[in-house]
């Protein structure tokens, strides 16, 4: 199986959050836990079930994602990518402040 | 424009209560998300691709300027400092937080500004002409009627729940700036034989998946029936309908698979039993009431061509373009209906900062008599400026960025947010825009090629109408790439028409290319500057195009 992340949103603001090796939602796709193993992978997914009944997230689910030559973990999907890095566009307001 | 009377200030802000008790008990536990998601998204709150959405109706596209600031305000104090004008006259607000959301609209509230029915099964923000009131040639101002509409399918009981989302749009004039043929319902105003005022009543045309131009229903419809007429509509809808599919569920694919004439026919035959039931028809008097709020500005007729204009247009080049492709007849002399751009070459399609939105408020409050208009491409529109304020109201909007002179030019791209935000999506729109805006930025070229306006739609829901883009992008996944697929001949006037595929779907950098080669294309073929592209397209079909896009291919 590939490797695999679990991505959700956080509850109160809508963040796009995944959950990281301590149980923690970050907001880094880089410091997930990421695992490849069937049984692992459904750890995870219930671990976002508890997390969806403990508030703090919605819309769980396991994301594929590779090592890049640093080893950093990135999204293979560019829709997941996207989601991970922000709008691909540099914002005007952005502009304005630089 | 309309204010809010007692009632619909009361409830407006009972709404906003019932939504930030909602929230809490969302945050509490005491509403799942399951239970919590129809909740909010009555409210017109999504969840994106990297956050909440908060999607704000401005009923057919008008604003005043006290408004415009609340949405700057809106813009810096609880999102990033901008928002995203729609092609559904509407705004939306990509980073809101949940816990935000009851004070935001409570601020809206302020202003007599809502979310309500931005989302969901139900009748949508109604929209109108963005000239609405301010040019020659209307039967009366669509937006009496689009008001009264609004009232009217407010929380209607009947048709909260209905198969799919219902869009009605209304136009006052013959020359249709409202696509009115692309919704579930169009209005078009019309006098009869004997200068009667009535609507043409067009039904089931639509974009997404199954794309269609509207059928005509009625001829002529007595204005005062309108309300009964449009209860018949919808009641034959919700029953008829189709539930099981929400691909098939739109009042289009009904009329298609009935046929407008047996839809005719039950529509007249419930208008009917509605007459003998009861009056739903507006009572003359309320009809005055809000029709009083639309009464057109007493202005003064003003010279046309005064000094201050006539020395800025022989001394100041981008003056020269915005005046040509930007400012329109107004219906009293000497004024003026001004396109405001969001178009700025490179930048994003409709978005548009909080600082922006505050100098355009003043803008409008010195020459527009505070007056905003927001237009289904993504554009604003101060209706009432005075041809002697325009170098002024130039350099105004100059100052703010918002004066790029490319009204229904080339750069004056309609796109969707695209996968750069929507969950939806399957690919791009915006850096498509933005890519194919600065290759096209000489305004001296935009003008040499006319009138021709891009529509790129992020995936196949159409939300940037690419289906009646004289060149039309659509988004699509193409083995987990994204991929464009082009069509040529769309278009959103009276003569709506259905654009159609140029040929394989492109990569991002093809499809740039590819809009360059189909303009180069019909400026080697047309037969002068005065035939459009959108005439040279259609009396050229699309052969030549596909000869020049796919020369390895023969042209079909």
């Amino acid at each position: 199986m590939a490797l695999q992340v679990l991505t959700a949103n956080r509850l109160r603001d809508g963040a796009v959050v995944y959950l990281s090796p301590d149980g923690s939602w970050v907001e880094r796709v880089a410091a997930a836990r990421a695992e490849s193993a069937p049984e692992a992978v459904a750890r995870l997914e219930a671990a976002g079930r508890a997390a969806v009944v403990a508030r703090e997230v919605v819309e769980p689910y396991p994301i594929a994602v590779e090592q890049g030559e640093d080893g950093r973990l990135i999204p293979v999907r560019y829709r997941e990518r996207i989601r991970a890095e922000g709008p691909s566009i540099r914002l005007q307001c952005d502009e304005e402040a630089a | 424009m309309y204010r809010y009377d007692a009632f619909d200030a009361a409830f407006v802000r009972q709404r906003t209560e019932q939504f930030r008790d909602q929230v809490a008990r969302r945050l509490s536990g005491e509403l799942t998300e399951e239970e919590f998601k129809p909740l909010r998204l009555m409210n017109g709150l999504y969840l994106q691709l990297h956050a909440y959405m908060l999607r704000v109706a401005i009923p057919y596209g008008t604003l005043d300027s006290r408004q415009l600031r609340k949405l700057a305000h809106i813009a810096r104090t609880y999102d990033k400092g901008y928002g995203h004008f729609t092609t559904r006259q509407n705004i939306q607000f990509n980073w809101p937080a949940l816990v935000d959301v009851p004070s935001i609209l409570e601020e809206l509230a302020e202003v007599e500004m809502h979310a309500i029915q931005t989302s969901g099964n139900c009748i949508r923000n109604v929209t109108a002409d963005h000239y609405a009131g301010a040019v020659a040639g209307e039967v009366e101002d669509p937006r009496i009627w689009a008001e009264i509409i609004r009232q009217w399918s407010s929380l209607h009981p009947e048709f909260s729940f209905l198969p799919r989302k219902f869009k009605i749009a209304v136009t006052g004039t013959t020359h249709d700036r409202a696509a009115v043929k692309l919704h579930d319902i169009g209005l078009v105003l019309t006098r009869d034989a004997a200068g009667a005022v009535g609507f043409q009543v067009l039904v089931g045309g639509g974009q997404g998946r199954t794309p269609m131009v509207a059928k005509t229903l009625r001829d002529f419809l007595p204005k005062e029936r309108l309300l009964s007429y449009l209860e018949a509509i919808l009641r034959t809808y919700n029953l008829l309908g189709r539930r099981d599919n929400k691909y098939k569920a739109r009042i289009k694919i009904l009329v298609h698979e009935v046929g407008i004439e047996e839809v005719r026919r039950l529509v007249e035959a419930e208008w009917e039993a509605i007459g003998r039931e009861t009056s739903l028809d507006l009572p003359e008097a309320e009809r005055a009431r809000i029709a009083a709020h639309f009464a057109p500005p007493d202005l003064t007729p003003r010279p046309a061509e005064p000094p201050a204009l006539v020395e800025a247009l022989a001394t100041h080049r981008p003056f020269r373009h915005w005046l040509r492709s930007n400012v329109k007849p107004h219906r009293t002399p000497g004024y003026a209906v001004v396109d405001v751009s969001l178009k700025p070459i490179g930048g994003a399609p409709g978005d548009m900062t909080d600082a922006q939105m505050e100098a355009l408020a003043d803008l409008a409050d010195r020459h527009s008599l505070g007056e905003i208009r927001v237009s289904h491409a993504q554009n604003l529109v101060l209706p009432h400026v005075a041809r002697e304020d325009l170098p002024a109201l130039h350099r105004g909007l100059a100052a703010a960025g918002l004066a790029t002179g490319n009204n229904r030019l080339v750069s004056d791209i309609i796109a969707c947010p695209g996968l750069d935000y929507c969950a939806l999506a399957n690919a791009r729109s915006i850096p498509i825009a933005q890519r194919i805006s600065e290759r096209f930025a000489d305004l001296d070229r935009q003008a040499d090629i006319g009138p021709l306006e891009i529509k790129i739609s992020g995936c196949i829901n159409a939300c940037g109408h690419h289906h009646v883009g004289h060149i039309g992008l659509l988004g699509v996944d193409r083995k987990g790439e994204e991929a464009y697929q082009i069509t040529l001949g769309g278009r959103a006037d009276e003569n709506a028409a259905i654009g159609r595929i140029v040929g394989p779907a492109f990569d991002a950098d093809g499809a740039v290319a590819a809009v360059e080669t189909i303009v180069e294309t019909y400026l080697e073929e047309r037969l002068g500057p005065d035939e459009s592209f959108l005439a040279a397209v259609e009396r050229l079909g699309l052969a030549p195009f596909k000869a020049r896009l796919y020369p390895d291919k023969r042209a079909a």
